[in-house]
């Protein structure tokens, strides 16, 4: 099998000096993938990601990005290498407009970043309709579309999602899946955790169900809707 | 003729000392409100600060003068300006190596930040008494009035004098040209978004990869300019005593709170109706009314609501008054 | 260093430094910084309750302490009969009222429903009142200040022993410390330090300006005291035999009598308020304050009311730093609204907490003594040393002679640098919390 392009292999770790949440958790994600983590409440998803991401205290396991070891790197080094990440909640500056949002997306990149702006508001024509507005003014599905409008600012290579979808309505959450769908189709790769199971997988290359900070079933977004386990366990059937 | 009268009277002792201590509030409260927004802590040292940068304006517009030179009709002062704030950048970068940064690695509870920058202040405090001593000092030269009184008279033939003296102007030019490049900085520089971006989410702003070392440089930076312009602009338009400074803590805390904390515009709206209020609460309004009011009606009181020695209370009412109504303040600031 | 030796040790240290005061200046001195230092102590103790116990932060000492001293004015000093008959119903007519819109007003607010209406009335009452309040209180006023201007020109007080104005003292200041409590608790730290910082200054400006009060600037002087004047302990022959028994000159035994009947008072109410603060401390409920304090929201799920449990322990604190300032005016023998400054009767007092201990009553106490002694050393230290270093200049040396002047402002700086030093380096204090 060939090196995926982000993979968190046999991942131990937890917050400060607290106890390990996530054991020996593996996470992947192919290139032009999307990749899913669900499972049930506190099974560790939020946490697998920000193992990934550098904001938890590994014991052990290793986090690799194409290819290279990037396990000792600070999160903003990370952004640097080009990752991409969405936190779940506080992930716009509310006072800012819009545009500066993207712009302060945009801050690590010294080049023209206008084109990349252009692209984004191609995506999420909403944010170009009101980019001169503060972004705490927005709707909450708005606010979200700002959110990942900033990530995708850096040009990266991987774009992480930590419950893009918490809090909005169903309505908003199929548009938002739809974007997240488009954003995939540019060419990159896509890690998220989802509260909403159903939908996700259904969207999902590859899907991660998470039990207590372990990997309980991976495969498919397919095989694991198809899975009588999985469904009985916590799709509800 | 004796509405026109009432207006003068009322333009020549609360509107235009309103204005030029409203910009001198504002300018205080300003520098307060961007430590707030960017380092989360209220800055007990910032009256300080204020009478530091004071101080060097002043020890070089002494040395100026003494070389005789001079900026014509306006204050030797504004010469030596650069001097101060160069002077007090330094002292509080310093201070932030020295004393803050160690707190801001620990993530350390606002509060203590506060009561550290209460040790700042007794430090700044004890360094301005060294150098400069207790007194009163008045260094503004220059042309005391653009306008005085007598020439109004003359010159309109009204009974009610019009003055305005050289450091009003002074002040509500320069306040506006600081607010002017300040929200130039802020709203339209690289640096000044990302100093908003990282007042408005720290977390979010790392991740974005700006350098929070580089925005509190850039911060203290710019409070020590505000804090020396705000603190010669009230040394000219007053005098210059430490702990006049000091106390001038209250008022602009008033004015930042009003506005609402973290907020820049707030803090000017706030540092407007801070002396507003006490101007017009301290102000003995038995000439305006006795021009105004038809003569049956005329006052024989000084009609003065309080003594101007409890100025304080306006900003202390207004402000337990906006903390029980509106803790956020006029504008949305930041806290709770 | 054991755990339970270490406070001793530095109590030592402290008794020692005292003690070498008194050697060098006289031991006059050294029962003035005792004195002192027993009410910069009991100050300590108090801001401690709410720093140290609730994590509240309260920089208007140096009000409640004023009011403290407002106090002895008011229940020590006989009352000024020709002032009360001038104008003293008048003015208390006018308070009354004054009050009686001010609640006029919360009523309003709590009782009516939300809207203009409600908004237009509430301004209607405190406008109106508030010009009715100044017609009836300024004819008063005046006709108070013009008995006597010289020597009286207020009401006066009760003409009770002094040493009841020392819980009155409390009383005052708990009053100022509801008020403040009542609006600006169950906000952000910082408001609550702004507000006291407000109030401290109000008081200070009220003690100022209302001469029919307590003379404003002029000052009450001669407020009864507690024990016997030195005078008249001299004039007893009975005392100098005494005296000249111990070998001692009847001026010196009767300065040093005075002062040490004045430290027997002062440790019984230290040693009270102190015992009181370690079963508080010690008792549910004061681990309930430390509860709340190391985790407000922790508590507030278990179903505890912060905000009111905060109001208790401010009011409780704020009523001690009153005591302590009824003490401290009984001690000075006047009242001088003209001394009292925020560096001194607000941070000081907060050196002294966070040195000694924040969280520990011996900590806070230690803090005061030993804080005291050196705000009084300070400035002979940094004589002393300043001489040492200008000794090779000439005495027309300009240098010198900034440096001597500048030698007094020495202790602000010092204060300062001990401070941040502690916060730094050793920030649970000298007597940590256990």
């Amino acid at each position: 099998m060939t090196e995926p392009f982000l993979i968190g292999e046999s991942m131990t770790g937890g917050y400060g000096r607290g106890p390990d949440i996530l054991n020996e958790c593996t996470i992947a994600v192919n290139p032009g993938e999307i990749a899913v983590i669900v499972g049930p409440n506190g099974a560790g998803k939020s946490t697998a990601m920000k193992a990934l991401f550098g904001m938890l205290n590994m014991h052990g396991g290793q986090v690799r990005l194409d290819g290279e070891d990037i396990t000792a790197l600070s999160p903003q080094d990370r952004v640097i290498k080009g990752m991409g990440f969405v936190p779940q909640v506080r992930n716009i500056f509310p006072s800012l407009t819009v545009e500066e949002n993207l712009e302060m997306g945009a801050f690590i990149r010294r080049d023209d970043f206008r084109r990349t702006m252009e692209q984004v508001y191609t995506i999420f024509p909403i944010l170009k309709e009101k980019r001169r507005q503060a972004a705490g003014e927005l709707s909450g599905g708005q606010r979200q579309q700002v959110a990942v409008g900033r990530a995708l600012m850096t040009k990266p290579k991987v774009l992480m999602l930590d419950e893009p979808t918490a809090g909005v309505s169903p309505i908003v959450m199929d548009e938002l899946f739809d974007r997240i769908i488009e954003v995939a189709r540019t060419g990159i790769p896509i890690l998220m955790v989802e509260q909403n199971a159903r939908q996700a997988l259904e969207i999902a290359d590859r899907g991660y169900v998470l039990v207590q900070g372990r990997n309980a079933h991976t495969g498919t977004g397919k095989e694991l809707l198809a899975d009588p386990e999985v469904r009985r366990s916590f799709l509800g059937g | 003729m004796d509405l026109i009268n009432a207006l003068v009277a009322l333009l020549n002792y609360v509107i235009i000392p309103g204005m030029s201590y409203g910009a001198q509030l504002a300018i205080g409260a300003l520098g307060v409100t961007l430590v707030y927004g960017i380092l989360r802590f209220s800055n007990f040292a910032h009256g300080d600060t204020m009478a530091f940068g004071t101080t060097f304006t002043i020890l070089v517009t002494y040395w100026l003068q003494s070389m005789g030179v001079s900026l014509g009709p306006l204050p030797t002062a504004l010469l030596a300006l650069p001097v101060g704030i160069l002077m007090t950048a330094l002292l509080l970068l310093g201070t932030d190596r020295a004393v803050y940064r160690f707190y801001r690695r620990q993530k350390a509870a606002p509060v203590i930040l506060v009561i550290v920058s209460m040790g700042v202040m007794f430090v700044m405090n004890g360094i301005v008494r060294f150098i400069i001593g207790v007194e009163d000092r008045d260094f503004a030269d220059g042309a005391r009035f653009v306008i005085s009184a007598r020439d109004f008279k003359q010159m309109t033939g009204l009974e009610e004098g019009l003055a305005i003296r050289t450091t009003q102007v002074v002040t509500v030019v320069t306040a506006l040209v600081v607010m002017a490049l300040l929200f130039w900085f802020l709203n339209r520089t690289r640096t000044g978004k990302s100093m908003r971006a990282f007042s408005d989410n720290e977390d979010l702003a790392l991740l974005s990869g700006i350098n929070p070392e580089r925005v509190v440089t850039v911060t203290w930076l710019i409070v020590a300019a505000l804090a020396t312009v705000a603190g010669v602009l009230y040394g000219l338009d007053k005098s210059f005593k430490p702990f006049t400074y000091f106390q001038l803590l209250l008022p602009i805390f008033a004015a930042a709170i009003v506005g609402g904390l973290g907020n820049p515009l707030g803090a000017i709206a706030g540092g407007f109706v801070i002396a507003f209020s006490e101007v017009t609460v301290t102000y003995a309004w038995k000439k305006v009314l006795t021009y105004a009011l038809p003569d049956s009606m005329a006052p024989d009181s000084l009609v003065q609501l309080l003594s101007t020695d409890y100025k304080f209370a306006v900003s202390f009412a207004i402000l337990i008054t906006v903390l029980l109504f509106k803790p956020t303040g006029l504008f949305k600031g930041q806290s709770v | 260093m054991t755990s339970s030796l270490r406070p001793v040790l530095l109590y030592l240290l402290v008794a020692a430094l005292i003690a070498g005061s008194g050697v060098v200046h006289g031991p006059n001195t050294a029962m003035l910084i005792i004195n002192m230092g027993l009410i910069s102590a009991i100050m300590a103790l108090g801001v401690n309750l709410q720093w140290g116990f609730a994590g509240l932060f309260n920089i208007g000492i140096m009000g409640f302490v004023a009011l403290g001293g407002l106090a002895t004015v008011l229940v020590a000093t006989p009352p000024v009969t020709a002032g009360w008959s001038a104008g003293g119903l008048r003015i208390m007519i006018a308070l009354a009222l004054g009050a009686a819109t001010v609640v006029a007003a919360v009523l309003i607010q709590k009782r009516m429903a939300r809207g203009m209406t409600r908004t237009l009335l509430t301004l209607v009452v405190l406008v109106g009142g508030f010009f009715l309040y100044r017609a009836i209180l300024d004819p008063g006023v005046d006709a108070v200040e013009a008995i006597h201007p010289a020597s009286a020109g207020n009401l006066g007080g009760l003409g009770l022993p002094v040493l009841l104005a020392w819980p009155m003292g409390g009383v005052l200041a708990a009053g100022a410390a509801w008020i403040i409590g009542k609006t600006a608790l169950g906000l952000r730290s910082d408001y609550l330090a702004i507000a006291t910082l407000g109030i401290a200054e109000i008081v200070i400006a009220v003690l100022k300006n209302e001469d029919w009060l307590a003379r404003g600037v002029k000052n009450v002087i001669g407020i009864p005291r507690p024990v016997p004047q030195e005078i008249d302990l001299q004039a007893s022959a009975e005392f100098v035999r005494g005296a000249a028994s111990l070998g001692l000159d009847p001026v010196l035994a009767s300065t040093l009598y005075v002062k040490l009947a004045y430290m027997v008072l002062f440790t019984v109410v230290l040693v009270i308020l102190l015992w009181l603060a370690q079963k508080a401390l010690n008792s549910p409920w004061g681990r309930m304050m430390r509860a709340i304090r190391d985790n407000e929201t922790a508590a507030e799920a278990m179903g505890k009311d912060v905000t009111a449990r905060h109001l208790q322990i401010f009011i409780l604190g704020s009523a001690i730093c009153g005591i302590a300032g009824a003490m401290m005016t009984t001690l000075d023998g006047q009242l001088t609204p003209g001394t009292y400054q925020p560096l001194r009767f607000t941070f000081l007092i907060w050196v002294m907490v966070i040195v000694g201990g924040s969280g520990n009553n011996f900590g806070a106490v230690l803090g005061g003594m030993l804080i005291w002694w050196l705000w009084v050393e300070v400035e002979p230290i940094g004589l002393t040393a300043l001489d040492f270093i200008t000794s090779g200049m000439s005495d027309t040396n300009w240098l010198k002679g900034h440096l001597n002047d500048a030698a007094a402002h020495m202790r602000l700086l010092t204060m300062g640098v001990i401070l941040l030093l502690v916060l730094r380096f050793s920030p649970r204090g000298l007597i940590p919390e256990k």
